[in-house]
C-alpha cells in the first residue's frame, strides 16, 4: 500500500471540482465577514465609534468651590472647610473585611454599607468609608498607614456653618440631590452624589453658589485605571453671596430667643431688607453638610415643635391686637371715627347674644382711637369692625400686604388669611356671620398672619406707608425696593404713629416696658390666641400644658421720628405680648442701631443697657 | 530518493508564494500581538512578542526541516502519530496544567504544548490514510466513514472535556473536509445530515453551563453586557470604531486598555481591524483567501490521492479556524475557543498551522517525482 501509483481521470476530476465548491464555499464565506465589517465599520461607525469613546473616556466632575455667604457688612455666616475623607481603593487591598475591622476598632464606619459599595463598584475606584473625620481619628489613620495599603485620606471641603444654629432658616442647608430633582431639567447636568441647596439661601441663590463644575477627561482601562490624563477643565468657585442680614442684630435676636419658640425678623423700613431672620426652634445645618444621617433627620422631623418649619414665612399665626393696627387705620381713612370719637368700653361688647369681652374686665372707659391703641382696647376695635365690615377690613389688611405671600423666595411660604364675605362663600360654603367680624376686628377668628408679613406692615407704618418688598439678598442698588404706596394720608398715618409711639412710651402703653431704652420705639403688642385642644384631651406633660399658653406678639420700629429698623416677634405660648416678645423686639433693634450709631460717630459710647 | 529531487527542483518546485504568504500572515500576527500588548505594564505580556517571534522562526524551520520528509512518509507514521497524540491529551487530563479554567496544556520542560493543537495534524494524516487505504474511487458511504469517525471521535471527547470545545469541533471539520474532497455517496450526506439534525439538540444537554450561555448570548450579546455579551460587544466595539481606514497602526484603545478580553488568541483580529480598519481587514482576508487558493491548488495538482486529500485536510484545518475566528470576533458565530492561524498568539497553534503548510508544501514539492 501507498505505493505510488497512478490515480484515475476520474479521480482528480473529482477533486478539481470539489476544489472548486470548496472555493466557493471560501469565497461566500469572506463575503459574508466583508458585509459584516462593512456593516460594522462603515455603516454602524459612528455608533461604536462613540461606544469606543465611551469606553475608554471618563468624564470625572469636579465640584466648584461653593461661594460663601456674608451678613451685610461682610461678617462670613457660611464658608467651605477642608475636611478628610477616609476612602480606601478595593483593588490595593488583600482583605478589605479585616481592614474594615481594624479600622472600626477606633472609627465608626458602616461597615455592611461599606462592604456593599467596595462590591459594587470597579476595583479602581475608591469608595468612601467615612466623612469628616476627627482629628484623632485622621492621626489614627496617619500612624498605620503601613499596615493600611489601599486605604488612604482624601482633603474635601465641606460646607461651615460657622455659626451652628444661627439664622439656619435664613440660610438653609445642603441636602444629596433628591430623585425627582434629578429628573428635572434644571438640574440635568448633576449626578447623584451632588450635594445642593435644599432650603433658604442655599437653595434660593443655588445657581450662583455654586459656580459650574470642572471636568477632569481621563482615559481608563477596562478595570477603570487611570491610563492617561487627557484634558482638564478647571471647576469655577460659586460667588460669594452677601445677605442683607446683619450678624449683630441677628445675634442679638438669637440670644433673646433663648428659652423660647417662634419668630422674629427685622426689616429695613425703607428698603425691605431683611436685617434678622429667626425661626426657633432651629437645627444646626451642619448637620446637612454631608447628607443628615438618619437618627438625626428622624430627631428633626419627629420633634413635635417642627425645629425645620421655618415660620418667618411658613407660621401663620392669628395676628391679635397688632391687626388693631389695621383697624385704626382703616377706621380713620373711611371716615368712621375720627381722632376725638370716643367708645365707652365697660370690658365688654355685646352682640347678639354674646357679650364680646375686653382684655381688661374692668373696662377701659372712654376710648380715642390714640388711647385704644395704647392701651389695646378690645372693645374699642369690636366697635370699629361692625362699623367697617369684614370687606372693608380685609381691603386695608391687603394693602399692607397680609393675606398675601411676600414673594422672599423662599419655598413653602404661606400667604396667611384675611377673611371676606366672598372667601367664607366660596372656602366653607356659608354666609358671613357678623359676630365673626368681631373677632377678626381683633386679629382673631379667621386672621392669619406670617411674622414676615406683620413686619412688613410695621415697616410700611415705619415709612409711611410704603409697602416694600422684602429681600434677603444684597443687590447692587440698595435703593428703596418700593412695590406700592398704601394710600393712607399722611394725617391718619402720623395719628397711629403716634399712638405707636405711645405704647411704649405712655404710662399705660403695653409695652411700656421698653420706655428705658437707648431709642424712642414705637410698636404694638399682640396676643394671638392658641387654637383650642379638642375635647377630651388629655394634658399629659408640661410640653402639652404649654401649648395651652398664647402666643405672645410685638412689633415695632425704631427710632421714631428716622426710622431704622422695623420689626416683628412672635414668641409661641409666651404669654403677652408685652411681656414676652417686647423685649425680643428690642434686642433685635438695639443691636442693630447701637451699631448704626456706633458707625455714624465713631467716637460715641455705644449702648449702655442690655435689657434683653 | 528525495536528495536527488531537492537538487533539482529545489528552487523550481518548492512553492515560495505560499510561504511568503504564510510568512505574511505571522508578521502581521507579530505585529498585533506587539500592538496589543504594548502598553501593558506585565512583563509577562510585553515579552509575548518576542516568544512569538521565537515561534514564528521555529516554524520556519520546521517547515525547512519537513520537506526532507516524504509526505507519504508522513502518511505512513500516521497510526503512530495519532496514537502519540492520544497519549499526550490523557496526559492532559492527568497532569495537564489548567489556565483560567481550561486544562489544556502540557508543561515540557518550562514550555507549555498544547497536545489538542498537534492533534490536527495526527487527525489530518490519520483520515487520510484510511480513506487511502481504501484503494477504491467510488463514494464514500457511511459504513467508510464510520471507522475514520471512531478514531476522531477519542481526540474529540478527550478536547471537548479539557473543556476545548472550538479544537475538539475542528478534528470533526477535518474528516468532514477530507471526505468531501474524496467524495461521499449522496445517500450517505443525507443520512448523515439527518443524523446531525439528532445530535444538536442531544448535544445541548452535554454542553456546559457557560457554552450554552454562549451560544445563547449570540442571539442578544446586549442583554448582558457586563457577563456573556461582553466579549462580543467589546469585539465589535473595537471593530466598528476602525472604521474605513482603521485608527493607525498601534493606535486601538479598545484593546491597549484592555476592553478586549484574550485581545492576544482568540480576539486578535479585533486588534488589528480596530487599527487597521476596513480597508485592512479586507487585505487580511485577502492574504488568507489567496493562501487557502494555493492549499486547494495543491489539493488539485497532487499527483496521487494521498496527497490531494493532506492538501483538503490541511486546507480545511486552515480556512474553518480561519473563518470561524473572525466569524466569531464579528460576533456571527458563538464564541468557541478558535485561534487566527498563524496570528493568534500561541507556539502549538503556530507549529501546528506551520506543519499544515508544511505537508501542504511538501505535497506541491514533490508532485512532479517520479519514483
Amino acid at each position: 500500500m501507498l505505493k505510488p501509483r497512478p490515480e484515475s481521470e476520474i479521480f482528480f476530476k473529482r477533486v478539481r471540482s470539489k476544489s472548486l465548491v470548496f472555493t466557493i464555499v471560501m469565497a461566500l464565506g469572506c463575503a459574508v465577514i466583508t458585509m459584516r465589517l462593512w456593516h460594522l465599520q462603515v455603516i454602524q461607525y459612528a455608533t461604536l465609534a462613540s461606544k469606543a469613546e465611551n469606553n475608554r473616556i471618563r468624564e470625572l466632575s469636579i465640584d466648584g468651590l461653593r461661594g460663601k455667604i456674608l451678613d451685610r457688612n461682610g461678617v462670613t455666616l457660611v464658608d467651605n472647610r477642608p475636611s478628610f475623607q477616609l476612602s480606601l481603593i478595593p483593588e490595593d487591598i488583600d482583605d478589605p473585611r479585616q481592614a474594615l475591622d481594624y479600622l472600626s476598632s477606633k472609627i465608626e464606619i458602616d461597615q455592611q454599607a461599606a462592604i456593599k459599595e467596595i462590591e459594587s463598584v470597579k476595583p479602581f475606584q475608591p469608595v468612601a468609608l467615612k466623612r469628616d473625620l476627627s482629628r484623632e481619628d485622621v492621626a489614627f489613620v496617619e500612624e498605620r498607614r503601613i499596615n493600611l495599603p489601599g486605604v488612604f485620606l482624601e482633603i474635601k471641603p465641606i460646607r461651615n456653618y460657622l455659626f451652628g444654629e444661627l439664622g439656619a432658616h435664613a440660610l438653609g442647608y445642603l441636602g444629596a440631590i433628591s430623585e425627582s430633582q434629578l429628573l428635572s431639567r434644571e438640574f440635568a447636568k448633576f449626578s447623584r452624589n451632588d450635594f445642593i441647596g435644599q432650603a433658604g439661601v442655599e437653595k434660593l441663590y443655588e445657581n450662583g453658589l455654586r459656580g459650574s463644575k470642572g471636568m477632569k477627561r481621563l482615559e481608563v482601562d477596562a478595570a477603570g485605571r487611570e491610563m492617561n490624563h487627557l484634558e482638564d477643565i478647571s471647576p469655577k468657585s460659586g460667588s460669594n453671596l452677601y445677605l442683607t442680614l446683619d450678624y449683630d442684630a441677628q445675634l442679638a435676636a438669637e440670644k433673646s430667643f433663648e428659652g423660647h419658640m417662634g419668630a422674629a425678623v427685622a426689616l429695613d423700613p425703607s428698603t425691605g431688607e431683611i436685617l434678622a431672620y429667626i425661626s426657633k426652634p432651629a437645627y444646626d445645618p451642619n448637620k446637612f453638610a454631608y447628607g443628615v444621617n438618619p437618627a438625626d433627620w428622624k430627631a428633626l422631623t419627629d420633634d413635635e415643635w417642627h425645629p425645620l418649619q421655618n415660620r418667618v414665612i411658613q407660621g401663620q399665626y392669628p395676628p391679635g391686637s397688632t391687626f388693631k393696627i389695621i383697624m385704626a387705620l382703616g377706621a380713620l381713612e373711611e371716615g368712621v371715627i375720627n381722632t376725638s370719637t370716643t367708645v365707652f368700653c365697660p370690658g365688654y361688647f355685646n352682640f347678639g347674644n354674646r357679650a364680646y369681652r375686653c382684655w381688661k374686665k374692668e373696662g377701659h372707659g372712654h376710648m380715642n382711637v390714640h388711647t385704644a391703641l395704647v392701651q389695646s382696647c378690645d372693645v374699642f376695635f369690636y366697635t370699629m369692625g361692625m362699623k367697617l365690615g369684614i370687606n372693608r377690613i380685609a381691603s386695608y389688611a391687603n394693602m399692607f400686604g397680609l393675606g398675601a405671600k411676600t414673594n422672599l423666595g423662599f419655598t413653602g411660604e404661606k400667604a396667611g388669611l384675611i377673611p371676606t364675605t366672598q372667601w367664607k362663600e366660596r372656602a366653607r360654603k356659608e354666609k358671613w356671620m357678623l359676630g365673626e367680624t368681631v373677632s377678626c376686628a381683633i386679629g382673631q377668628g379667621y386672621v392669619l398672619t406670617t411674622p414676615l408679613q406683620l413686619a412688613r406692615m410695621i415697616a410700611a407704618v415705619a415709612n409711611g406707608g410704603s409697602l416694600v418688598r422684602p429681600t434677603i439678598v444684597k443687590t447692587g442698588d440698595a435703593g428703596p425696593k418700593e412695590a406700592e404706596r398704601a394710600p393712607i394720608s399722611p394725617q391718619n398715618m402720623d395719628t397711629v404713629r403716634q399712638a405707636l409711639r405711645g405704647v411704649v412710651a405712655e404710662p399705660h402703653g403695653t409695652a411700656w416696658a421698653l420706655k428705658d431704652g437707648p431709642f424712642e420705639y414705637a410698636g404694638k403688642t399682640g396676643t394671638a390666641q392658641v387654637i383650642r385642644m379638642k375635647q377630651g384631651e388629655v394634658v399629659k406633660t408640661r410640653d402639652q400644658e404649654l401649648r395651652y399658653k398664647d402666643h405672645a406678639w410685638f412689633v415695632a420700629f425704631a427710632p421714631f421720628d428716622d426710622p431704622k429698623i422695623a420689626v416683628a416677634v412672635i414668641s409661641e405660648h409666651g404669654g403677652h405680648g408685652g411681656e414676652a416678645a417686647a423685649p425680643i423686639a428690642k434686642a433685635i433693634m438695639d443691636a442693630y442701631l447701637g451699631k448704626l450709631i456706633e458707625a455714624k460717630k465713631p467716637a460715641a459710647e455705644p449702648e449702655s443697657k442690655e435689657e434683653s | 530518493m528525495d536528495g536527488r529531487y531537492l537538487e533539482r527542483s529545489a528552487t523550481r518546485n518548492f512553492d515560495f508564494t505560499t510561504l511568503a504568504l504564510t510568512m505574511t500572515l505571522c508578521a502581521i500576527g507579530f505585529m498585533a500581538i506587539y500592538s496589543a500588548n504594548m502598553q501593558s505594564d506585565s512583563a509577562n505580556l510585553q515579552g509575548m512578542y518576542i516568544r512569538q517571534a521565537a515561534w514564528t522562526l521555529s516554524a520556519m524551520v520546521i517547515i525547512g526541516a519537513m520537506m526532507f520528509v516524504d509526505y507519504r512518509t508522513m502518511e505512513r507514521l500516521a497510526y503512530p502519530l495519532y496514537w502519540i497524540g492520544v497519549l499526550s491529551l490523557l496526559a492532559v487530563t492527568f497532569f495537564g496544567k489548567t489556565v483560567s479554567g481550561a486544562q489544556r496544556w502540557l508543561s515540557l520542560g518550562g514550555l507549555n504544548v498544547q497536545p489538542s493543537e498537534f492533534m490536527k495534524i495526527a487527525v489530518i494524516l490519520l483520515v487520510v490514510r484510511i480513506i487511502d487505504d481504501m484503494e477504491r474511487e467510488t463514494d464514500l458511504t457511511l459504513w467508510d466513514l464510520l471507522r475514520p469517525a471512531a478514531y476522531v471521535v477519542v481526540p474529540f471527547l478527550l478536547v471537548a472535556k479539557q473543556p476545548d470545545l472550538g479544537t475538539a469541533m475542528i478534528y470533526f471539520i477535518i474528516l468532514a473536509g477530507i471526505a468531501f474532497f474524496a467524495g461521499i455517496n449522496k445517500g450517505t450526506l443525507l443520512r448523515m445530515g439527518v443524523a446531525i439534525a439528532l445530535f444538536l439538540p442531544t448535544s445541548w444537554m452535554f454542553l456546559k453551563p457557560y457554552q450554552k450561555n454562549r451560544l445563547l448570548t449570540l442571539l442578544n450579546p446586549e442583554e448582558d453586557p457586563m457577563g456573556k455579551g461582553y466579549h462580543t460587544i467589546q469585539s465589535k466595539i473595537a471593530i466598528g470604531s476602525g472604521g474605513l481606514w482603521g485608527k493607525g497602526l498601534f493606535q486601538g484603545t479598545q484593546s491597549k486598555l484592555n476592553f478586549l478580553p484574550e485581545k492576544h488568541t482568540d480576539f486578535i483580529f479585533s486588534v488589528i481591524s480596530e487599527e487597521v480598519g476596513f480597508i485592512g481587514s479586507l487585505v487580511i482576508l485577502f492574504i488568507f483567501f489567496l493562501l487557502i487558493m494555493r492549499i486547494v491548488d495543491v489539493a488539485m495538482t497532487s499527483r496521487d490521492k494521498g496527497g490531494a486529500l493532506l492538501a483538503a485536510g490541511v486546507g480545511t484545518m486552515i480556512s474553518f479556524n480561519f473563518l470561524y475566528n473572525i466569524g466569531m470576533t464579528l460576533g456571527i458565530v458563538p464564541i468557541v475557543g478558535v485561534p487566527l492561524p498563524f496570528i493568534s498568539y500561541g507556539g502549538s497553534a503556530l507549529l501546528t498551522n506551520a506543519i499544515g503548510v508544511g505537508i501542504a508544501l511538501n505535497v506541491s514539492f514533490r508532485r512532479f517525482s517520479v519514483d
